[in-house]
């Protein structure tokens, strides 16, 4: 990597940080635990880069590396969107809840 | 190709942070997932066009292992265990940013330039401490590791040594990118600091703990992006990183505590004199009582703590709130940011026992309510509610934000028996003239409670 990769990486870092400090000082304490299991899911994005190791075949060890790092990062992908849906469906509002009950009955 | 790559990530990283965005109200927030994981599987289509890829048996194989164990994962966890569950998520993703950081490594032998390396070496260092301290903080969220902090002799000088090799080795390895050894043993002394930074810290304080690994695993992610000049990467690193960052700080003003305190304090051992001994005797109240007077209260509040979640109270804590409602009383519940084991866990655990969003109060929205309150029940929470963090700078819990349900005409607190509880911290608003004891089983009271509120 030359400075003038780094640079312009380094820039998108910085208003990337900006940015997360806007948006994510407005999630409300209410939805904090399916925040942190909505960023997991999205770092999960560490898949790119294990997706090139696994399948570029340089040598057998970044090859078997990648696979487990793909691996996991499937995990983090699949099982970090799965219970954010999960958990967000339990969030209801008074009029849902009622509707609920409703068609219960 | 080239460009069909880099439209995808684009597109992708808008997707993100329009889901993020989402996440700012509950009505929005389910919206914001579907476009999130939008991005996600264009970043993954884009990916999978990359020039260098030239098999996939490989990551095929992995997409159906990592998409059948996150699945399981996610789909029978029972809620209460969700932190434990979070913690090893995190280990996950740091150990993929850290192994595509050694694969990297192994691949270019060493032949890489400043910057790459000091790149790699981040992702490498933060990957593999959060790994293993993730690892830790799970075993001791799931009970297999005691939750109090483990310590022993010599335990700060050991850590101490630990940071200066770790540091020292980095800088070696910046001026000396090809010297192999360097590079594997400091992989291997961040593991170890990983299980050493997590032992000392008890349960009381995974909450801040948590937060922090969600931050490293978020910035290790971050340096993966650096380290293979990829954009979405920092981006959504980025974002994870400081999401995790802003989360420990919401859970350590909470708490009253800096960041350091809660690292290398130890705080598990508590003072023997554990603020003022609170003077007077405990008023023991009947069922009954508690039931009429909660029946023809105009308002209630719910204080719920973690020994609610244990005692798989909520279900209940709900049944009542509904009779309540039913005779007309306004309930409410209110949360305290650290009620729980992860942030934001509480709200969670009400959520899902069909307890509507609008009926969940912050700390701040709730103070100010708690004066026109009839009865406030605490259940199975101490600290948050403990007025001597408000009144007694002596208190070792002096100045945290708490829940002041001692303003409420009627205290009504549920708890196991006459012990101090957790934290060992004694509660003058057990010995308050307003305050009732309710002695048993929280969720047994609870059960005869909407029984007998049914016949008030």
């Amino acid at each position: 990597m030359s400075p003038e990769e780094f640079i312009p990486a380094l820039y998108i870092f910085a208003l990337a940080a900006f940015l997360g400090y806007l948006v994510l000082t407005r999630v409300p304490p209410l939805l904090h635990t399916p925040l942190m299991s909505a960023t997991n899911a999205i770092s999960g994005i560490s898949l790119v880069g294990s997706i090139v190791a696994a399948g570029a075949q340089h040598n057998t060890v970044g090859t078997w590396l990648g696979f487990i790092a793909v691996t996991c990062a499937t995990i983090n992908v699949v099982g970090g969107f799965w219970i954010t849906e999960r958990m967000l469906k339990f969030f209801k509002s008074k009029e849902e809840m009622k509707q609920k009950s409703e068609e219960k009955n | 190709m080239e460009y069909t790559i880099a439209f995808s990530y684009l597109i992708a990283s808008l997707l993100f942070i329009y889901g993020l965005r989402c996440l700012t109200h509950p009505e929005t927030a389910r919206r914001g997932m579907h476009a999130a994981e939008l991005g996600m599987l264009l970043a993954i289509i884009g990916t999978l066009l990359h020039h260098e890829i030239v098999s996939y048996e490989y990551i095929i194989a992995g997409f159906i292992i990592g998409g059948a164990i996150g699945a399981i994962m996610s789909h029978w966890v029972p809620m209460t265990a969700l932190p434990q569950r979070t913690a090893l998520s995190h280990a996950f993703g740091a150990l993929a940013a850290s192994l595509v950081g050694i694969a990297e490594y192994y691949t270019h032998h060493g032949h890489l330039g400043g910057f790459k390396i000091t790149a790699i070496s981040l992702e490498v260092l933060l990957g593999s401490l959060t790994t293993t301290g993730s690892l830790i903080a799970a075993a001791k969220l799931q009970g297999m590791l005691p939750g109090a902090p483990m310590t022993f002799k010599g335990q700060n000088l050991f850590n101490l040594t630990l940071i200066v090799v770790t540091v020292g080795l980095f800088g070696y390895l910046i001026l000396n990118p090809a010297t192999g050894w360097a590079f594997y043993l400091m992989m291997a002394l961040a593991f170890v600091f990983g299980v050493m930074l997590v032992l000392p810290i008890g349960s009381a304080d995974m909450p801040v703990v948590m937060a922090l690994l969600n931050s490293y695993a978020g910035l290790a992610a971050a340096a993966t992006g650096f380290a293979i000049s990829n954009n979405v990467l920092i981006i959504a690193g980025t974002l994870d990183g400081f999401s995790g960052f802003i989360l420990s700080i919401v859970m350590c003003k909470a708490m009253n505590r800096s960041i350091t305190n809660v690292l290398f304090g130890a705080f598990g051992s508590p003072a023997a004199d554990a603020g003022t001994a609170a003077e007077g005797e405990m008023r023991e109240v009947i069922l009954d009582d508690v039931a009429t007077q909660m029946a023809y209260a105009r308002q209630v509040v719910f204080v719920p703590g973690y020994g609610m979640a244990t005692a798989q109270a909520q279900h209940v804590v709900r049944e009542l709130c509904d009779s309540l409602e039913e005779r007309g009383v306004t309930v409410k519940f209110a949360i305290h940011p650290v009620a729980g084991r992860m942030p934001g866990h509480m709200n969670v655990l009400l959520a899902e026992a069909n307890v509507p969003y609008s009926q969940l109060y912050e700390l701040e929205q709730i103070n100010s309510d708690f004066p026109n309150t009839d009865v406030s029940v605490v259940i199975g929470a101490n600290d948050v509610v403990n007025p001597d963090a408000r009144d007694n700078p002596g208190s070792p819990i002096a100045g945290m934000p708490i829940l002041e349900v001692d303003r409420s005409k009627t205290v009504i607190v549920l708890k196991r028996g006459k012990g101090k509880g957790f934290s060992g911290i004694e509660n003058p608003l057990f010995f308050k003239p307003n305050t009732g004891m309710l002695y048993g089983d929280a969720k047994d009271s609870l059960a005869k409670l909407v029984h007998a509120v049914k016949e008030a």
